[in-house]
């Protein structure tokens, strides 16, 4: 069963030099068709090993504090799920969407390249090994931002680029900081060092530790490292803008922020303060830039700072009731932001704008698109019974509960200010009598309306079946959080 | 000397290209083969390659050698390159249950033919490194032509 874990980085990338291959001379079918089958199977192999428990795999025979070995447990299952069920729709939605770009080729290629890095983020136990696959996902993500080449999306491609640099920089020193106390790079040696030796006020560990947060927060995008997501998000290709604020801030901000410091350094109380700050200015920022804004995508990327902050906040709170709302939060976020953005970009191919002022009355022309939109956003405002209520409510309990009262007020009142800004995009985009420029207006294509009912209806089913969904999948990674000695004892076999 | 206008550098230039192109080939061919025996490996030994072909483009200019290797050719030796890691890891899993299984026998230390798959390991990391350090310097030489025939034009109007 072990053996089918390097598979998850393995395909992707070897589709991706098959399509650079067989692409010279099947230009158009070959890669679209390649990437989703690829796609598929990645979800068919996600199936065969989903409960299986930890499962290791050592890389090439090496023991594990000497080789690389992948690690999945029930956190980074959910991850995986998350990563590739996202990664097939948004494959399947793109089928038609880049059409309009008529280069095939390059994207699916970089395409399978992110969605390889992030696996590999998501399954390696290796601190260095994470940080290859995190310049993998990151570089594609790059080119990936630039892709329309034009003036200003190869601006916010490369201010993406140097702060990206930047932080990988700052990830690649802590990890060398790491190394030069413990002696090794495999996640769990280093974590059985620092508990054995009790290493916890250690200076270069501090120093380590604010490295991290410096550039995992760059690459979450948590507020005062914030200032390429807005960019980013709004320039990308709609399928991009859904990777990169659905998946890939989670996978290399959130998640590896998690992973170390859950598992590997140990959290602390200042850790956990740091986070709840940047939690807080991410939430307040990010609404309050979300109403002054009247480009549609980059309304929604501020929004997916402020969701950040939640997540990052419950992170911060640090009881299981905390993470659990947090882990379900990311879950939720990945659905109901993917399906706004790819509403934002049905919208945008149907209308040609996606400016809040030149729209209107769009629920008459395209009533599928308009439909899934409303449900997005009731979904990230927090309306019950979407799923979004449910995290949102979990992580305000645990504020409450955890003493952090303050904490909780601001949370309820980001949440409303969540539902302001999420009515004006309403009121602007879906309700309203249209615009004389959208008479001839018609429904996206098939291939890109059924990924936005299937996300539509996941928020939908989420926020019902909630319990089942926290019990089976979002309980067992907080287990695994909460528990860094088991995940030490289950790496080394100690 | 010349009547008609010629690519590239001077004959001096063009002379010493020619002498030590051979030596640098025969030298970075080297370091990839006795990667596993002797510090080197694919890595070093394909950006020597690489640099070769540089040479030959800084001297002779770029029409010269893209009909040698073609920016296309170059780009499928790169990919076949990665794909040949990938195939090796397949089958290392296959057999050894584990990805990058050394699957090849071992033979004795510091001889040629040892440490297994590592050889054939290096031999596609050379394809790898050096065709990619290639195309992008293509890339790079095209970027520059526009470049300059776009200021040429520039130049022209004025």
């Amino acid at each position: 069963m072990n053996t089918l874990l390097p598979l998850f980085t393995a395909i992707p990338i070897c589709s991706a030099v098959l399509i650079l291959i067989i692409g010279k001379f099947d230009k158009k079918n070959f890669p679209r068709i390649w990437s989703l089958l690829t796609s598929l199977s990645l979800l068919f192999i996600l199936v065969v090993v989903w409960d299986k428990g930890t499962i290791i795999h050592e890389m090439g025979g090496w023991k594990p504090p000497f080789g690389v070995v992948l690690v999945k447990d029930n956190l980074s299952r959910m991850m995986l799920l998350i990563v590739n069920v996202v990664a097939f729709l948004t494959i399947i939605y793109s089928y038609v969407y880049i059409v309009k770009f008529e280069d095939y080729l390059r994207f699916f290629t970089l395409f399978l390249f992110m969605l390889a890095g992030m696996n590999g983020v998501v399954l390696t136990g290796d601190l260095f090994n994470l940080f290859v696959f995190l310049e993998i996902a990151s570089i594609a993500s790059y080119a990936l931002v630039g892709y329309g080449v034009d003036a200003e999306e190869l601006e916010a491609s490369f201010k993406y680029l140097i702060l990206g640099a930047l932080a990988s920089v700052f990830i690649l020193f802590g990890i060398g900081m790491i190394y030069s106390i413990t002696g090794s790079v495999n996640m769990a040696d280093v974590a059985r060092f620092i508990v054995e030796n009790n290493l916890g006020g250690n200076n270069a560990l501090l120093m380590a530790t604010g490295l991290f947060i410096v550039g995992f927060g760059l690459k979450a995008g948590l507020v005062p490292f914030h200032a390429w997501l807005p960019d980013a998000h709004s320039s990308a290709p709609a399928p991009i803008s859904v990777m990169l604020s659905g998946v890939l801030i989670k996978v290399l901000g959130i998640y590896s922020l998690i992973r170390i410091f859950y598992s590997v350094i140990g959290i602390t109380p200042v850790v956990s303060y740091i986070f709840i700050t940047m939690g807080v200015i991410s939430m307040l920022v990010g609404a309050f830039m979300g109403f002054g804004q009247d480009d549609m995508k980059r309304m929604f990327a501020f929004s997916s700072i402020s969701q950040m902050g939640y997540i990052a906040v419950g992170i911060g709170i640090g009881t299981p009731l905390a993470i659990i709302g947090a882990l379900f939060h990311l879950l939720n976020h990945a659905g109901f932001k993917s399906l706004l953005f790819l509403s934002s970009g049905a919208i945008q191919t149907s209308t040609g704008t996606r400016n809040l002022s030149e729209l209107g009355g769009l629920r008459k022309k395209m009533p599928v698109t308009s439909a899934t939109s409303v449900i997005g956003a009731l979904s990230i405002a927090g309306v019950p019974p979407f799923n979004g209520f449910w995290s949102k409510l979990i992580i305000i309990l645990a504020a409450f509960s955890a003493g952090y009262f303050w904490l909780g007020a601001i949370l309820v009142f980001t949440a409303f200010l969540t539902l302001a800004y999420y009515l004006r995009f309403q009121k602007n985009v879906i309700f309203g009598e249209p615009t004389s420029l959208l008479k001839n207006v018609r429904e996206a294509p098939f291939m890109m309306v059924m990924p936005m009912v299937v996300f539509a209806v996941f928020c939908l089913l989420i926020g019902i079946f909630n319990g089942w969904i926290i019990s089976n999948i979002i309980i067992p990674a907080q287990g695994i959080i909460t528990n860094q000695l088991g995940y030490i004892s289950s790496v080394l076999g100690i | 000397m010349k009547k008609e206008k010629q690519s590239g550098m001077t004959f001096i230039v063009k002379t010493i290209t020619n002498l030590i192109i051979g030596f640098m080939l025969v030298f970075g061919a080297y370091i990839v083969l006795y990667g596993h025996i002797t510090p080197g490996g694919g890595f070093p030994g394909g950006v020597m390659i690489a640099l070769a072909y540089i040479l030959v483009t800084l001297a002779y200019g770029r029409r010269v050698v893209e009909s040698m290797i073609s920016g296309v050719t170059g780009s499928i030796a790169d990919d076949i390159g990665a794909l040949v890691i990938l195939i090796l890891g397949f089958i290392g899993l296959y057999i050894g249950g584990t990805f990058l299984f050394n699957f090849l026998p071992k033979g004795t230390p510091f001889k040629l033919f040892s440490a297994g798959y590592i050889i054939i390991y290096n031999l596609a990391i050379m394809l790898k490194v050096g065709m990619s350090l290639y195309i992008v310097f293509l890339a790079l030489a095209i970027l520059q032509r526009v470049v300059t025939t776009r200021d040429e034009t520039k130049e022209d109007k004025k």
